[in-house]
């Protein structure tokens, strides 16, 4: 249950993209185990603000896991050491008391730090933007039940549409590479009869995007799933390899 | 001025063909030479951009995010409603829009709502071509679920993630018109105030969370799509961005306010763990489809739940209200939470929580059954609790969910300011007084996807392509108010931080205007708001400057508006002295304390129109008509 701890943060201190930055020292608590990991930089933040210091810099929103707005690097760890679990998710009670906890911003060629852990991640919507849709006009659509789609299927897509776009992925791939997430984007569409229409050219402007946003290569290190909150499979990068080959057999004006 | 909402005349079902059909045009060639302010970017904002876009518009989307996607509709879990009967089980847009009247205690316009039933099954249509991946029967077709106490399965979901889906798909249309070169985003940028120019709403200033630059933005038309204010109450189920402050600065610039003081209080919530929490998770109500809510019969029973007798139990909804049950409307099971939390009967640490126990539905159709069913919602109550709700029974509080007020707006969705829009969360027009489980999604996709793109498209027809000029008076006046508060709030150099103020004006809403409200407790919020507001001007704490990214600062400014929204909140409820869905008066109940709703002298929406600096604002009233719903008391027994 419930118990009070004390910890010693090591946070990472930056205050722009090409300024130097360093690590900072805090102690904290004894604070209650039932708060969440952001729940204590709050507490940190107020602290800091009473002494006339600089509050840390960081991104949240829902604090639910589902906005995918948070995210830090937990002692080596993208969103911490929980499995499944967004940096907001990730509770007080998995840690010791006295344990040091080494915080710092996801590092990415394609994820400049704008200030202590906050970076800019607008690269991923750049992949997005390149294809990363159906489209369809508002007001043009069928019967939704006109098209049948296999139970199975619809639960398979969800699957890979779960991603909530933080970024953990290129954090943990030693490439920085956004491979899972353009994977489980491609694999959401491609898996769908309506994504059909579209399927050879999204993954062709995708894949280019992609690499034009200045995310690294995928070696199939797997870092990324492992770290991915919403626990998106690898076998989504095999789809998006097949999905890849495929466009590159296909005719140029091909489905 | 009279509050006219333009409802279009005819029988109920062809109001809103008959208003397309009269509604001016704008050519295609032509829609390119204006230009729309989109603020905000869930489901309203991006379905809104993304719809104007198609249309030819030129659309400039602001957000407070790093990105367009993570608007708070992405949290929603349970599903999103639709006519379609396709369970056979007697729905229609009738059933769909009755339901919503009534279940709105009868204070939503009869018209707006109708409209929203019947675009609901296009919503479906569309959101399904975009490739959202509802959940599916395993002949192919699409499923449906009851949910929050429906008669019929109307609902469509996609697990308990519906809202993140749907967004994930509007946000998708929207990055379509980005790569089109018809929408530019701006993330992490925040709105600071509207501008009227010529009386009519010409562009908004805004601030660059980054960089702290202000900048004057010039359009023909400008929408607020910016959600909800049930931050205000520091703790909500909000995401902690969500905030007032952009219909606040609408509704001083001359856009009125309607019902404010409309909060749902959902029933279903995580209760408080203590000291630091910063927000409230809910838990989806489907699990009451299935779980028995219960306390000790013994008022200060403290005995873990498998101690006490299943005799020593009371299931105070099933006991109260056999017909539904544990599946009453929102506003009616949290306020039987309150009141047997108030009898000393309240279980955890804080005494502020029920049980909601699914130990018989596992018994009856085993855990596999049940975990099929909710096993995402235990894992995510496990997360945050540390407990496993299938060994011993969930615990569940009431918190602030939703605003069913918000800016009035008319069959058009237009305020009283000539040229704003407000959508979804933000405008207060379909849900009266109460919400019904799986409606917000669904009211965010008809106003950006449907409604909007005709109406607006019919004012600018109306008003002429003249570009508001950034130059003018109006923009540099917003302008230098803007910056001139910020300079003021850093200045202050207090003693007490800006979550501190915020933990306290929480505090006393929760306390006076939230669940149970009266007369007494009313007026003495009033009088403490004041105090509050005073020394948060006078004792505020913000470190850092404004030419640089200044998360407190960010939230000073939310805050103080917040602090001037909570006085308009509790004066509209002082006003409304009557019951009615959420807005539970204690001068007005029945022998058996339900709510009492006085429908001869508040059947109405009451809008607030802005009078000034320290002047009491003015009450405005827009009589509610009732020609095809039966006006009656709801009852749950």
């Amino acid at each position: 249950m419930s118990r009070s701890i004390t910890l010693t943060l090591k946070i990472w201190r930056q205050t722009g993209p090409e300024a130097p930055g360093r690590f900072e020292t805090h102690r904290i608590g004894p604070i209650s185990t039932d708060l969440s990991f952001l729940e204590m930089l709050d507490v940190l933040n107020e602290e800091l603000t009473l002494a006339g210091k600089t509050p840390v810099a960081f991104d949240h929103d829902c604090r639910e896991g589902i906005c995918g707005m948070c995210g830090a690097v937990v002692n080596g760890e993208p969103h911490g050491p929980q499995p499944a679990t967004t940096l907001c998710q990730l509770h007080l009670r998995h840690f010791k008391d006295r344990q040091t906890i080494v915080i710092e911003p996801f590092r990415a060629r394609a994820f400049p730090i704008v200030r202590d852990l906050v970076v800019d991640r607008t690269s991923l919507d750049a992949i997005l933007i390149s294809g990363g849709y159906i489209s369809v006009n508002t007001g043009g659509a069928p019967e939704a039940n006109s098209i049948p789609v296999p139970a199975a299927r619809a639960e398979q897509a969800l699957d890979a549409a779960q991603c909530i776009g933080c970024g953990a992925c290129v954090a943990a791939c030693p490439n920085a590479a956004a491979m899972l997430f353009a994977a489980a984007k491609v694999s959401h569409l491609a898996l769908l009869p309506q994504g059909e229409p579209e399927r050879t050219s999204r993954v062709r402007t995708m894949v280019a995007a992609m690499d034009g946003a200045g995310f690294g290569n995928c070696t199939n290190v797997g870092a990324c799933a492992a770290a991915c909150p919403k626990q998106i499979s690898l076998a989504n990068i095999a789809r998006l390899n097949r999905e890849f080959l495929r466009a590159a057999l296909a005719p140029e004006d091909g489905g | 001025m009279l509050l006219d909402a333009k409802i279009p005349d005819g029988p109920l079902a062809d109001k809103w063909d008959n208003h397309l059909a009269r509604c001016r045009l704008m050519a295609p060639a032509n829609r390119r030479r204006y230009e729309i302010i989109v603020v905000g970017a869930g489901l309203a904002g991006a379905s809104a951009a993304a719809s104007l876009a198609e249309l030819g518009y030129r659309v400039k989307v602001f957000c407070l995010q790093d990105s367009p996607r993570r608007g708070h509709s992405i949290a929603a879990q349970g599903g999103i409603n639709a006519a379609k009967n396709y369970c056979n089980d007697g729905d229609s847009i009738y059933r769909l829009f009755h339901d919503t009247v009534k279940g709105g205690d009868f204070r939503a316009r009869e018209a707006n709502v109708y409209r929203l039933a019947q675009l609901s099954n296009r919503i479906i249509d569309h959101c399904v071509a975009q490739g959202v991946p509802f959940a599916r029967e395993y002949g192919g077709g699409l499923a449906n679920r009851s949910f929050g106490g429906a008669q019929v399965s109307r609902t469509f979901y996609a697990r308990g993630q519906t809202g993140q889906q749907l967004l994930l798909g509007a946000h998708g249309a929207l990055l379509r018109q980005v790569r089109q070169g018809r929408i530019t985003i701006y993330p992490r940028h925040e709105m600071l105030d509207l501008v009227v120019a010529e009386g009519r709403a010409s562009g908004i200033v805004t601030r660059d969370l980054i960089s702290g630059r202000m900048t004057r933005h010039a359009a023909h038309a400008v929408v607020l799509a910016t959600g909800g204010y049930g931050n205000v109450y520091c703790l909500s189920t909000n995401a902690r961005a969500s905030n007032v402050t952009a219909a606040f600065r609408a509704y001083k610039k001359g856009a009125w306010f309607a019902n404010p003081c409309f909060v749902q209080i959902h029933p279903t919530c995580i209760p408080v763990h203590g000291a630091g929490q910063s927000k409230l998770t809910l838990m989806s109500e489907s699990l009451r489809n299935d779980g028995r809510v219960w306390v000790p019969r013994k008022s200060g029973d403290r005995r873990p739940p498998a101690q006490i007798p299943e005799a020593e139990r009371d299931y105070y909804l099933e006991e109260r209200y056999p017909s539904f049950g544990n599946l009453v409307p929102r506003d009616v099971a949290s306020r039987n939470a309150k009141a047997q939390c108030d009898l000393f009967k309240g279980v955890g640490e804080s005494g502020l929580a029920v049980y909601l126990d699914l130990a018989d539905a596992i018994q009856r159709d085993g855990r596999t059954v049940i975990d099929k069913k909710y096993g995402n919602l235990f894992e995510m109550y496990e997360r945050i609790t540390g407990v496993d709700p299938t060994r011993e029974p969930m615990m569940i509080s009431p918190a602030v969910h939703y605003t069913m007020g918000g800016l009035w707006v008319d069959y058009n969705l237009m305020t009283t300011v000539p040229g704003l829009f407000a959508l979804g969360e933000a405008n207060f027009s379909d849900h009266g007084a109460n919400r019904l489980g799986a409606s917000a999604l669904m009211q965010g996709l008809a106003d950006g996807y449907f409604i909007l793109p005709p109406t607006i498209g019919a004012y600018l027809a109306e008003t002429g392509g003249q570009h508001p000029d950034p130059d003018h008076p109006a923009f540099a006046d917003a302008e230098v108010q803007a910056a001139t508060r910020l300079t003021r709030l850093l200045g202050i150099k207090g003693r007490r931080s800006v979550d501190d103020f915020h933990r306290e004006l929480g505090l006393l809403l929760w306390d006076r205007c939230g669940m149970a409200r009266n007369e007494a407790g009313l007026r003495e919020a009033l009088a403490r708001l004041a105090a509050i507001r005073d020394a948060f001007w006078g004792n505020v704490l913000i470190p850092g400057g404004k030419e640089e990214l200044n998360q407190s600062l960010e939230r000073a400014g939310r805050v103080a508006d917040y602090l001037e929204f909570a006085e308009l909140m509790v004066c509209d409820a002082l006003a409304r002295r009557e019951s009615c869905g959420c807005h539970f008066r204690e001068e007005s109940q029945t022998e058996e304390n339900e709510a009492l709703r006085d429908d001869a002298n508040y059947a109405h929406v009451a809008a607030w129109e802005y009078a000034g600096e320290d002047v009491t604002p003015r009450r405005h009233v827009e009589p509610l008509a009732f020609e095809n719903v039966h006006l009656s008391r709801r009852n749950y027994k």
